[in-house]
């Protein structure tokens, strides 16, 4: 049997994990549709009702791959009940009379290399460490110049003379990156020209406008569909939006910056909240002395180490006088109210702007 | 530290699984204890007004406690919990209790204890710890220890032997699988264990179960599992699921843990009938009262009619 290998989608982080995957064990990767509203509505018809959102997505994107012909299925995710998801979304697609296996990457809670290093063998004889370590390489390599290549564009999409220019621009980046034949070179090549194709578009920007730091979980930080793009929609209404959260501090930074992190917020924690809480603190307190207009912390619903930092969020807010919104998503959100809530803050802060603008 | 110094215990979360060692680690060292009252609907409108409103019920009803407590002693017990080691990680919740209640209430004086076995924190390590806050008399300290957690198991022990004359009895038997601090806890737990017990069900704890037997069983339903409170809680179906007639979840909402790994059971145990009861805080307990009846007429009749 021909193995098709899909796995649940993240944002743009397809085109990496597809490219590590198709090399390593050479076969055929199935990437799941786009999500879309019947994502969502397949993934939590067969969930259990209070399980965080991201179990609903991946368990959607695993129905609909499978519907595409798949057979393999990836997961990998932990730190918090995410590296759980495995065994349970194993049964309930047992449950439903699909052929397929299941392959999960996790071990101790962590993603381990070995493992997925180890099952690509078995699939593909050829595989040496040295060819498995060139490919790992490129694969970082696609992660980071994605994740280096979004700042700019977050902070200066909403000045843009020309509508879409950065869309635009970012949907050829991420065609470039789609390649199979990719070598470190061309990789680092493509990030100085688009560097340079980003910074060349003409923007308007004004000296002292909002700026805005978003914190929180990473799949909601991380897949647009899930956030109702709030990111994007902040961006277009002429908002310097910064994120920190993004695969590369994930995969790379976070072993050792999360010390530091605690280090710095030692007035407000003592140990670590669990998964990424810890930073969401770190992270607003330091928004907050730099002088950020606002924060907007996001998580999908019933998130337990968000939910941690949430009243030390509030401490910050208070001290710092610098303004939170929460949101909290879940299967069921009615764009309209998240619109609503975003076009109050986004007045709100700048009426607080303006407010001290004047007193001085 | 002075004497006559009272250390305030909050009768919520980790105090049911631990009650025996704390209240006799902090009397051996010479202290005063006070333990919050029962939950009531005070305690649980006090908590919800401190706590943020996605909280699981059972931390609302922590903070609750705390509250109480906050003029009635010099200091408020509050442990952090990380690990018992590698693959035995407790639930976040209590990665961030000591924090909450920081955040929450600045002006609460705290002693805590770090419990994070794959930091070179184990458990004694972190009771040693607590106790040089408190004194400096090291063989006091370790004393107390020893003395207070031999009393433990000795307790564990004596609970576990009673479950097992109870599983002799002829009377209907229904595994309860649910975290300590929910089904002894006065407004969660008790109106169940009420109901059940006027309907003449012998009630087996899932907790009760010795730890190491528990983990053994777990592992065999279900490899992946890293929480151990989860774990411990499973491996009692695993060990007692043909003795019983019937298991019954009990889980507030919405518990991290139990979400998946509740369903992950039910989709697994299919040989006893299983329910799921899902507590919030209305605590609707006539719906409950209905429930109940119900799963308890079905294990009626099937034992009926299997005999």
């Amino acid at each position: 049997m021909i193995k098709k290998i899909t796995f649940p989608h993240l944002g743009n982080y397809y085109i990496p994990i597809s490219y590590l995957v198709k090399k390593a064990t050479k076969c055929k990767v199935i990437i799941p549709p786009p999500i879309t509203k019947k994502t969502i509505e397949l993934g939590s018809a067969y969930s259990p009702d209070y399980v965080c959102v991201p179990f609903k997505y991946n368990l959607g994107n695993f129905i609909e791959a499978l519907d595409k012909g798949a057979n393999v299925i990836l997961q990998a995710g932990g730190g918090c009940r995410y590296g759980y998801y495995a065994e349970l979304q194993e049964k309930i697609l047992r449950e439903l009379n699909y052929e397929f296996e299941f392959v999960n990457f996790i071990q101790n809670n962590r993603v381990s290399l070995l493992s997925i290093y180890k099952y690509s063998k078995k699939l593909n004889k050829k595989l040496n460490v040295f060819t498995y370590t060139y490919y790992l390489i490129n694969t970082f390599l696609i992660i980071i110049t994605m994740d280096k290549l979004s700042i700019y564009p977050r902070e200066n999409m909403g000045f843009e003379k020309q509508k879409n220019s950065f869309i635009n621009t970012e949907k050829k980046l991420l065609k470039e990156l789609n390649q199979d034949n990719q070598n470190p070179i061309k990789i680092i090549k493509n990030y100085f020209k688009y560097k340079k194709l980003f910074q060349s578009i003409p923007i308007n920007k004004p000296k002292d406008c909002l700026k805005v730091g978003l914190v929180g979980e990473l799949y909601s930080l991380m897949e647009p569909y899930c956030s109702n793009n709030i990111e994007r929609k902040l961006s277009q209404k002429g908002v310097e939006v910064h994120r920190f959260t993004t695969l590369t501090y994930l995969l790379i930074q976070k072993k050792f910056k999360l010390k530091k992190y605690l280090k710095r917020s030692k007035k407000y924690l003592k140990y670590h909240l669990g998964a990424d809480a810890t930073e969401s603190v770190a992270i607003s307190q330091i928004l907050a002395q730099k002088g950020y207009d606002g924060i907007i912390h996001i998580k999908s619903f019933g998130c337990t180490p968000e939910i941690n930092a949430m009243p030390i969020l509030e401490n910050i807010s208070a001290e710092y006088n610098i303004p939170i919104i929460y949101f909290s998503f879940d299967s069921q959100d009615s764009e309209v109210a998240i619109n609503t809530r975003l076009e109050a803050f986004y007045d709100m802060l700048e009426q607080k702007r303006n407010k001290s603008t004047t007193k001085n | 530290m002075k004497k006559n110094i009272t250390i305030g215990i909050p009768k919520a979360f980790l105090y049911y699984r631990h009650k025996i060692l704390w209240k006799s680690f902090f009397t051996n060292l010479g202290y005063n204890i006070i333990i919050s009252t029962d939950t009531n609907k005070e305690t649980i409108e006090i908590g919800k007004k401190y706590s943020i409103d996605e909280s699981c019920l059972a931390s609302k009803i922590y903070l609750g406690h705390v509250s109480y407590l906050k003029d009635k002693c010099d200091y408020i017990f509050i442990p952090r919990i990380s690990d018992y080691g590698k693959g035995e990680k407790v639930c976040m919740k209590f990665n961030g209790t000591y924090d909450i209640v920081k955040n929450t209430f600045p002006e609460v004086n705290i002693i805590d204890c770090n419990i994070e076995t794959t930091k070179k924190s184990n458990e004694f390590i972190a009771y040693a710890k607590l106790g040089l806050k408190l004194t400096k008399n090291i063989f006091k300290i370790v004393y107390s220890y020893i003395k207070a957690k031999s009393k433990e198991k000795k307790y564990q022990k004596q609970q576990m032997i009673k479950q097992q004359i109870k599983l002799n009895t002829k009377k209907l038997k229904v595994l309860i699988i649910s975290h300590p601090y929910n089904i002894y806890d006065k407004y969660i737990g008790e109106p169940i264990r009420k109901i059940l017990n006027n309907m003449n069900v012998e009630l087996i704890y899932a907790d009760l179960l010795d730890k190491k037997i528990a983990k053994k069983y777990a592992k065999e339903l279900s490899p992946t599992l890293y929480w151990i409170y989860s774990k411990e809680l499973i491996g009692a179906i695993g060990y007692y699921q043909n003795q019983v007639d019937g298991i019954i979840f009990l889980t507030t909402f919405p518990c991290g843990p139990d979400s998946l790994v509740n369903e992950l059971m039910i989709r697994k145990i299919k040989k006893i009938p299983i329910t799921n009861i899902l507590i919030d805080e209305s605590n609707a307990e006539a719906g409950i009262q209905t429930r109940l009846e119900s799963f308890i007429d079905i294990i009626k009749e099937r034992r009926n009619h299997n005999d």
